[in-house]
C-alpha cells in the first residue's frame, strides 16, 4: 500500500474526488427520485446522461469549431452547451417514461418487468448513439454530418473553450476554476432541486405520490403528471452532470453511461435510495473514497474500492447512510 | 340528488366486490353506508372517488356522469375523501398535509384560504397545537382528525368519510360524530361509511345497509335504528 503517495497528494485527491463525487451525485438524483416515486430502478438513466454529454459536445463543436475563442464568448458557448445538455437529457428521460414505463406502471405490472424494460431501453439508447454514423448513412447524411457522427465508438474530445485557471492552492495542489465550477454548480443545483421538491406545489405532489399514491390521487394529484415531472427533473440534473463531466473529463463515447451510471446508482444506494440529500452525501463520499483508494492500492483498484465501501456500509446500515425515502424524509 | 350511484358493479380480479348497488345522496344531507367488514363499503367510496374501475353502472355527480373521470378531476368537481385508517402523508407535517388537501385550489395565499385553515383548527384544536409535527409521529386519533381536516381543505361539496371513528377511544368517537354533524351544518354534504352503526344511524338523514357487496336495506337513519333486524345484526340489541 502506497501511503506516501496518498499523503503527498492528499489535497489533489480530495478535491478531484469531490468534483467526481458531485457529478455522481447529480446523476444519482435521477435514480433516487424515480425510485422514490415508482419503486423502480431506471437503469436507462445512464443513457439519459450519455446523451447529455453528446449534446454538450456537439453544441460546443458547432459554435467553436477548432478556433480559439475569447473568454466572454467561451462562457456564452458553455452556457449554451449546458442548456443543450439539460434539454437533451430531459427529452430522453421523458421519452423513456412514455415509451418504456408508462403502460407498465398503469397496468400495475410487476417491478421485474419494468426492470427488464429499463435494461432493454438502455441498450437501445446506447446502440442508437453508437451506430449513429450508419443511421446517418441510411439517410445519405453521412458526409454532411461527418464531424458529428463519425467515430461513434471511440472517444470524442470536447474543444477547449475555457482556460482552466489555477485559482488558489490547498496544500500542494492548485485548485482549478473547473474544479470549483463543477463542485459549486453541482451543489447549487441540488439545493435548488431540494427546495423545489420541498416547497413548490408540484414538488409536494411528487412527495405525496411517493408516500402514498392512492391518497395523493384523492388530493387531486395527477399521478401520471407527477411521474413525468420526476423523470423531467432527473433528466435535467443528468444533463447538468453531463455538461460538468465534459468540462472535467473532456471526452465521451456511446458507452460512457455504463460505468458512470453504475457509480451514480451506487452513490444513491450508499446515501439511502429515495433520499435526495442522501444522493449528495453518497456521491461525495464515493468520489473521494475512490480517489483515496486508488492512490493507496493503485488505480486499477478504483472500482473495487467503491464497491467494497458500498458493501461495508450496507452491512451496517442497510438503508444507506441517510436512510429514509423521498416520501418519508421530511426534506 | 348531488350524487347518484346507479347499478354499480366493481370487481377485484374475478371477485365481485360490489354488485348492482344503487343509491343517492341528497344535497345537504348526511348519508351512511353501514355494514360489516368486507361488505363493500370502502370499495364503494373508492369507486366514487375514481380509485377503482367500474365494471358496470354509473356514477353521476351534480347531473354530470363522472364514471370514467380520473380521481384528480373529481376532486376539482368537489368530491373529497378522507381515506380509511392512517391516510395521512406520514413524512409531511400537519400543515403540509392540510396544504395537500387544498392541492387543487389556486388561492393558497388568500385570506379565504387562511380562514379555511382556521375553520379546520376550530373543529380540531389539537391540529393547531401540532401544526409542525410530522403526521407519522401522531396518534391514530390525531391522524384521523388530520385526514378529515385535510379533506375539508379542498372545500368540497361532498365529503366522503371512510370509518372516521375507527381506532378511536370511546370518548373521542362521540366527539368526532358531533364534528361530522357540525361540518354538515356548515353546508357540506356527507357520505359516511361506518361500522359504528349506532352513532352513524343516529346522525344520518338516510342510510343503506350493505351485505357482501349489495344493499339489503335502506331507509332514514331513525327508521333503520328502530328496526328490529337491524338492531339485532348491527347494534348489538340496544341503542
Amino acid at each position: 500500500m502506497n501511503f506516501d503517495f496518498l499523503f503527498n497528494n492528499f489535497a489533489e485527491l480530495t478535491v478531484t474526488g469531490l468534483a467526481f463525487g458531485a457529478i455522481y451525485a447529480l446523476i444519482a438524483l435521477g435514480y433516487t427520485m424515480v425510485y422514490g416515486v415508482l419503486q423502480l430502478i431506471n437503469f436507462a438513466h445512464s443513457e439519459v446522461f450519455m446523451y447529455g454529454t453528446f449534446a454538450a459536445l456537439w453544441t460546443t463543436m458547432l459554435l467553436v469549431g477548432d478556433s480559439s475563442v475569447s473568454t466572454m464568448k467561451g462562457i456564452g458557448v458553455l452556457l449554451l452547451a449546458l442548456v443543450a445538455a439539460m434539454a437533451m437529457s430531459a427529452t430522453i428521460a421523458l421519452v423513456l417514461e412514455r415509451v418504456a414505463y408508462r403502460r407498465l406502471v398503469k397496468n400495475n405490472s410487476p417491478r421485474l418487468i419494468a426492470l427488464i424494460s429499463a435494461i432493454g431501453a438502455s441498450f437501445v439508447l446506447a446502440e442508437l448513439m453508437g451506430l449513429r454514423d450508419r443511421i446517418a448513412g441510411w439517410f445519405g447524411l453521412e458526409d454532411d454530418l461527418q464531424r458529428y457522427v463519425a467515430g461513434a465508438r471511440i472517444n470524442r474530445s470536447m474543444p477547449n473553450v475555457l482556460d482552466n485557471k489555477q485559482l488558489f492552492p490547498i496544500g500542494d495542489y492548485q485548485v482549478t476554476s473547473i474544479d470549483v465550477l463543477v463542485i459549486v454548480s453541482a451543489i447549487v443545483m441540488m439545493v435548488v432541486l431540494d427546495q423545489f421538491v420541498r416547497r413548490s406545489r408540484l414538488g409536494r405532489g411528487i412527495r405525496a405520490t411517493a408516500q402514498d399514491p392512492e391518497t395523493a390521487a384523492l388530493m387531486g394529484v395527477n399521478s401520471t403528471r407527477a411521474v413525468q415531472m420526476t423523470f423531467l427533473l432527473g433528466g435535467l440534473m443528468a444533463g447538468a452532470a453531463a455538461f460538468l463531466y465534459m468540462l472535467k473529463i473532456e471526452t465521451t463515447k456511446f458507452d460512457v453511461g455504463f460505468t458512470l451510471g453504475v457509480k451514480a446508482f451506487t452513490a444513491a444506494v450508499l446515501g439511502g435510495i429515495g433520499n435526495l440529500r442522501g444522493a449528495l452525501v453518497g456521491g461525495l463520499i464515493l468520489g473521494v473514497a475512490e480517489n483515496w483508494g486508488s492512490a493507496l492500492f493503485g488505480s486499477e483498484w478504483r472500482d473495487v474500492v467503491a464497491f467494497v465501501i458500498l458493501v461495508v456500509i450496507l452491512l451496517f446500515r442497510p438503508t444507506g447512510i441517510l436512510g429514509e425515502s423521498l416520501g418519508k424524509a421530511r426534506a | 340528488m348531488l350524487l347518484e350511484v346507479e347499478n354499480l358493479c366493481v370487481n377485484y380480479g374475478h371477485i365481485e366486490a360490489i354488485r348492482d348497488i344503487s343509491f343517492g345522496v341528497k344535497e345537504g344531507s348526511i348519508t351512511s353506508l353501514i355494514g360489516a367488514n368486507g361488505a363493500g363499503k370502502t370499495t364503494t367510496l373508492k369507486t366514487i372517488s375514481g380509485l377503482r374501475k367500474v365494471r358496470q353502472g354509473k356514477v353521476v355527480f351534480d347531473g354530470k356522469d363522472i364514471t370514467h373521470l380520473p380521481p384528480y378531476e373529481r376532486v376539482k368537481l368537489g368530491i373529497s375523501q378522507s381515506p380509511e385508517g392512517r391516510g395521512c402523508f406520514p413524512g409531511m407535517t400537519v400543515r403540509e398535509n392540510l396544504d395537500m388537501g387544498a392541492y387543487v385550489r389556486n388561492d393558497r395565499r388568500s385570506a379565504a384560504y387562511l380562514s379555511d385553515l382556521d375553520r379546520v383548527f376550530e373543529l380540531f384544536p389539537r391540529l393547531k397545537e401540532r401544526i409542525s409535527q410530522t403526521a407519522g409521529t401522531m396518534s391514530g386519533g390525531e391522524q384521523q382528525m388530520l385526514a378529515i381536516g385535510r379533506a375539508l381543505m379542498a372545500k368540497p361539496r361532498l365529503i366522503l368519510l371512510d370509518e372516521p371513528s375507527m381506532g378511536l377511544a370511546p370518548k373521542f368517537i362521540q366527539q368526532i360524530f358531533s364534528i361530522i354533524t357540525e361540518i354538515n351544518h356548515q353546508g357540506t354534504t356527507v357520505l359516511l361509511v361506518e361500522q359504528n352503526a349506532a352513532q352513524a344511524l343516529k346522525r344520518s338523514d338516510s342510510a343503506h345497509i350493505l351485505e357482501t357487496g349489495a344493499i339489503v336495506r335502506s331507509g332514514t337513519g331513525r327508521e333503520l335504528a328502530g328496526d328490529d333486524s337491524v338492531r339485532a345484526a348491527y347494534l348489538g340489541g340496544d341503542v
